[in-house]
């Protein structure tokens, strides 16, 4: 396609309007499945606690996030006067850009790609790591003590995960040798026995999986974890001041971040959008849908998890990143590495 | 004008402004803010020059972390501005030897660069093009600075279990949650099953 404009547009004016063409047609779809998928979380959370959930807008309330969505875009902006207007308004967008930029990496398929740089990994890590900017923004702004408590406790809590979450992804790039992602899936196929792809099934990055899923939720702030939105604490966290489309950016921004996440677990351990055996007829079933399924499992585990575990205590939390996943998963990245000398480079000795 | 030489006049400018900007806010987590969009532009900055490995850590590291842990101190400080204003003319002497010294060393360092003895050539491609940029940055690291490299790591650690060590203090009277004691408490431990007579109650 990109030959097609620059060929018809001239080469660096064609490249730009193919671009912006790709990355409307990764957004859009994106758009609409974060609006389905918060109906889908508010369905299954229904349906563990015995309740309908949404059911009256559209068939089965299939419409009931664009309804919502209509609903706090026809709503008044609300700016409190002792708020830090410029930040109060940049923080919402802030969050909202950042969860969607790290999709410009994600592979969709075997050449459906945005861009497929070679540090595409490390590019989600530092995507991920600004998501906090939003939260410590907006609870500062808002010039109020229940968000400005939020905002601290995001800020420790998401540095204290990525440090987990840092040796977790070191170890998945040892094992394939590439910070490059559709290199990370390639290396999966046939990674069991020669026929299951997926690191996961390994059981040396089985445990680091686990790992992973759960900063995961640590991460984007998902329920056992939501200290930063803490109802019976803290009102609503730093969304307490927002209202209308602001808040609309932080709810969206929240869940495309999920669905990353859920992407990322599907990619790094789940293999992708291979299928999950490597078996030729399933390859004739595109790699998007493989890929989509794998995210939906995991986004049902997230509010699965989000239906039955309560919330942890602050310190259990700081207690649950530094003293437990960070010594374990740096004595495992040690075990692998260790592994991987004794298998892969004999003539190192 | 190339949309590459477009791009660096861009991030330069920005990352002058920001920083300008960083010591020129009043407010100072509006300098920790101006900051962040500094290191930003930076990385844009490695990127130009095809260090995309530098670009991604300057992002993790300074704006992911230190900058978060600059934000968190600073949005609790509670900062008199003027008390901070009329401490400036008494601290600007410092200050200035302080600048002075930073250009002297950066006239230093440049001159010594441009009259050193590698050639231009070398210079500008220290390493082999082909290579990724993370396989040149370990070879480098791992095979031909190993000492170097382990010796920093080194000193970090100490400074890490120093700073522990100095700002740690023992609280006695706290109860910290001891899970494992918890996990092992049994319902037969802590319950009892009885059927007490009416108007004698239980001993506990």
């Amino acid at each position: 396609m990109t030959e097609f404009f620059q060929g018809a547009l001239g080469y660096g004016f064609g490249w730009f309007v193919a671009t912006a063409i790709l990355i409307l047609m990764i957004v859009l779809p994106l758009l609409l499945a974060v609006a389905m998928i918060i109906y889908a979380d508010r369905k299954i959370w229904a349906a563990i606690a015995l309740r309908r959930g949404p059911n009256v807008v559209g068939p089965f309330g299939l419409l009931q996030s664009f309804a919502d969505g209509l609903k706090v875009f026809l709503q008044e902006t609300i700016i409190p006067s002792s708020a830090n207007r410029g930040l109060f308004l940049i923080a919402p967008i802030i969050t909202f850009t950042v969860a969607l930029i790290a999709w410009a990496v994600i592979p969709f398929g075997e050449t459906m790609v945005l861009a497929n740089i070679n540090v595409g990994l490390l590019y989600i890590l530092a995507a991920s790591s600004l998501g906090v900017y939003g939260v410590v923004i907006a609870g500062w702004a808002s010039n109020s003590k229940y968000p400005f408590y939020s905002a601290l406790r995001a800020a420790a809590q998401m540095v204290s995960y990525e440090v987990s979450i840092g040796f977790v992804l070191l170890a998945v790039v040892m094992w394939s040798g590439s910070f490059n992602l559709q290199t990370i899936i390639t290396t999966q196929q046939g990674h069991i026995l020669g026929f299951i792809n997926g690191f996961g099934f390994n059981p040396l990055i089985f445990p680091m999986a686990v790992v992973f899923l759960i900063s995961a939720m640590a991460e984007t702030a998902r329920t056992p974890f939501d200290l930063t939105e803490a109802e019976s604490e803290l009102v609503a966290g730093y969304q307490t001041e927002y209202s209308s489309m602001s808040f609309a950016l932080f709810w969206l921004g929240e869940y495309a971040n999920v669905v990353l996440m859920c992407a990322l677990n599907a990619i790094l351990f789940w293999g992708g959008w291979l299928p999950p055996i490597d078996w030729a007829p399933l390859y004739a079933v595109p790699g998007i849908v493989w890929l989509s399924l794998k995210i939906l499992i995991f986004f049902f585990i997230f509010s699965w998890v989000k239906a039955t575990v309560p919330r942890y205590r602050y310190d259990q939390l700081m207690r649950l990143g530094w003293k437990i996943f960070l010594p374990f998963s740096l004595i495992w990245v040690f075990v692998i590495s260790g592994y991987l000398m004794l298998t892969r480079y004999e003539g190192m000795f | 004008m190339t949309v590459h030489a477009f791009a660096f006049y861009v991030f330069a400018t920005l990352v002058v402004a920001s920083g300008a900007l960083t010591i020129l806010a009043r407010n100072p987590v509006h300098s920790v803010l101006w900051l962040i969009l500094a290191f930003f532009n930076g990385a844009g900055l490695m990127l130009l020059v095809g260090a995309e490995f530098i670009a991604m850590l300057l992002v993790i590291v300074y704006v992911g972390a230190v900058a978060v842990l600059f934000m968190f101190v600073v949005m609790m400080l509670d900062i008199d501005f003027a008390e901070m204003r009329a401490g400036f003319t008494r601290y600007l002497p410092f200050g200035l030897l302080i600048a002075a010294v930073l250009l002297a060393e950066m006239i230093l360092a440049a001159g010594v660069w441009s009259l050193g003895e590698t050639g231009v050539d070398a210079r500008l491609e220290p390493v082999d093009p082909s290579l990724p940029n993370i396989e040149a940055i370990g070879r480098a690291l791992y095979d031909r600075y190993l000492l170097v490299f382990e010796g920093a790591g080194i000193v970090l650690l100490v400074a890490m279990v120093g700073a522990i060590v100095l700002t740690h203090r023992d609280r006695s009277g706290t109860r910290p949650q001891n899970v494992a004691s918890q996990i092992r408490r049994r319902p037969e431990d802590a319950t009892r099953n009885t059927q007490p007579e009416v108007g004698e109650g239980i001993e506990l």
